[in-house]
């Protein structure tokens, strides 16, 4: 297993307005593991997730305190360029929010953002963006159909492969299967372990047997703190915390 | 008891709408029954094919109203040059880029310019815009096609820019949120993901100001000369077809082939606007089932 760290918070406060949403995490997130984010409704974990791409920036009265490093590089210090931290750390979404365009144009999207314009090289990672998110043969051949038209769970893999077109090193997603049926979020589940070969993911997670069955490590989370986190066996056979056993043997939560 | 209450109120509100349907009938009944005599009188090909409107000629009465139309359409059309523009990018602006201070201001502001009277406007037309116009094209006088585009442009504004930031600021915030977590900036995200998802709603809004210009009377009125003549640039002269109806009726002679053309010429604006919003309701129908 490789033990490098990936993302390194210290000391992380969100407040939104006078709500502190976030108080005091600190955490180690380690490269190529899938890291696990599990608590209650309003507990803080998609809140902390969006503090590392910055997305909370977007929204109004969001304050941020304390260090997020990312490869050693704190993500808040000024003159940070959010659109290369943003396309380094992508995301993926509770609900599938594929764009009202054809398939194609979703994936491509983020790279002729980011300035490809050559038709062969945005082909080409179309593919490759499409096979990584084991979607490619369902759809290889209406690729200028809406993606609207797709399942639900075509759309969230048309949404990680949006995510991987832009060739991040993290994928955040946020609840990815929740609006999914069984038969969906096995398969989104199986992909997650074979992104995690190449990919550090992390994962907020309503559902606890799935951060059991897909996860290295699990925070858990309550009131927005971290009140656990380790290996995801620990976490699950022997927690440290009579908090985190509760909520994990449903006496609350 | 309470059941007849209820009956009878719905059968009031039930009136209420016939009726709005019964005016509308009966409007374009009125038009296609006192326009019918014209067509025959002049000749529906004649009417449509030639641009010489001359019915109080001696030597023999003209009915083309060829030159009207094409005047209505370009009058129109600039102010369109000017209204789309500026009103989709304020549109944008507000919904988008201005903080809730700056937009709880400037939107009422844009809806309040919906309500000066279109006299007013006219009345600018003729003593600020037409006087600018003739300095600065180095015109004898500045009553021609520019400034009736202008003031129409100014006039279609805030139905351009409130309905489009509607429709803008209903494009979901999944989508907007989808393309920051990719890394775009606000004007990418602005350029290729808002202004697409809601382009039915601001192309409606687009439809929705143009019919307003196309109908609209005083101030084309006021600002554009009025001469019959066929345009031949921006700088010309001319008089759209609401400006020849109001002109002329108040003055034609009862049941004679000039006051059934001017009916068929408001047949005609009435088709024209009918098409216009007809197409805007489709579109606007359209965007609200895809959200």
């Amino acid at each position: 297993m490789n033990n490098k760290t990936k993302v390194k918070v210290e000391n992380l406060n969100c407040f939104y307005d006078d709500f502190q949403a976030l108080k005091d995490i600190n955490m180690e997130i380690k490269s190529k593991e899938i890291t696990a984010l599990i608590g209650p409704s309003g507990c803080g974990k998609s809140t902390f997730l969006r503090c590392l791409n910055r997305m909370n920036d977007l929204i109004e009265g969001a304050r941020i305190e304390g260090i997020v490093c990312i490869d050693d590089y704190d993500i808040y210090q000024n003159g940070t360029d959010v659109v290369s931290l943003r396309k380094k750390v992508g995301m993926v979404f509770q609900q599938p929010n594929p764009f009202p365009k054809s398939i194609y144009d979703n994936i491509a999207y983020g790279p002729r953002i980011h300035g490809i314009k050559d038709r062969s090289r945005l082909n080409e990672i179309v593919e490759k963006s499409l096979k990584n998110s084991a979607l490619w043969e369902e759809v290889k051949d209406r690729l200028d159909t809406s993606a609207l038209d797709l399942s639900g769970g075509q759309q969230q893999r048309l949404c990680i492969a949006r995510a991987l077109a832009v060739e991040p090193d993290i994928l955040l997603m946020d609840e990815p299967a929740s609006a999914l049926d069984p038969v969906a979020t096995s398969r989104i589940e199986d992909l997650m372990k074979d992104l995690a070969e190449n990919y550090t993911i992390v994962i907020v997670t309503h559902n606890m047997q799935q951060a059991a069955r897909i996860s290295d490590r699990t925070g858990f989370f309550l009131m927005g703190e971290l009140i656990e986190f380790d290996r995801t066996e620990t976490i699950f056979e022997k927690p440290a915390q009579q908090k985190t056993e509760d909520y994990i043997t449903g006496r609350f939560g | 008891m309470n059941r007849f209450k209820e009956k009878m109120i719905r059968r009031f509100f039930q009136l209420n709408g016939l009726f709005v349907i019964f005016v509308l009938i009966g409007i374009f009944v009125l038009l296609i029954r006192n326009s019918y005599p014209a067509f025959r009188e002049i000749g529906v090909w004649n009417f449509f094919s030639s641009a010489e409107w001359n019915p109080t000629s001696f030597t023999g009465p003209k009915y083309g109203i060829l030159a009207q139309v094409y005047s209505s359409l370009i009058v129109t059309f600039g102010a369109m040059l000017i209204a789309v523009p500026l009103g989709v990018a304020t549109a944008a602006y507000i919904s988008e880029v201005a903080g809730p201070g700056v937009k709880n201001i400037l939107k009422p502001t844009i809806e309040i310019l919906a309500g000066i009277p279109s006299v007013v406007l006219g009345f600018m037309g003729i003593v600020v815009i037409g006087p600018l116009i003739a300095r600065v094209f180095n015109l004898n006088q500045g009553l021609n096609a520019i400034n009736g585009s202008i003031l129409l442009g100014i006039m279609a504004l805030p139905t351009i820019t409130s309905l489009s930031e509607d429709a803008i600021s209903a494009v979901a915030k999944k989508y907007k949120e989808a393309s920051y977590g990719l890394g775009a900036n606000r004007w990418q995200t602005l350029v290729s993901v808002v202004i697409p998802s809601a382009l039915s709603g601001i192309i409606a809004s687009i439809m929705l100001g143009m019919g307003r210009a196309i109908g609209e009377t005083m101030a084309v009125l006021m600002a554009t000369g009025n001469s019959p003549a066929m345009p031949e640039n921006i700088f010309d002269s001319l008089r759209t077809m609401t400006a020849t109806i109001a002109i002329e009726l108040g003055e034609v002679p009862f049941n004679t082939t000039h006051y059934y053309a001017l009916f068929a010429v408001g047949l005609i604006l009435f088709i024209m606007t009918f098409l216009v919003n007809l197409v805007s309701d489709i579109i606007l129908h359209k965007y609200q089932e895809v959200d």
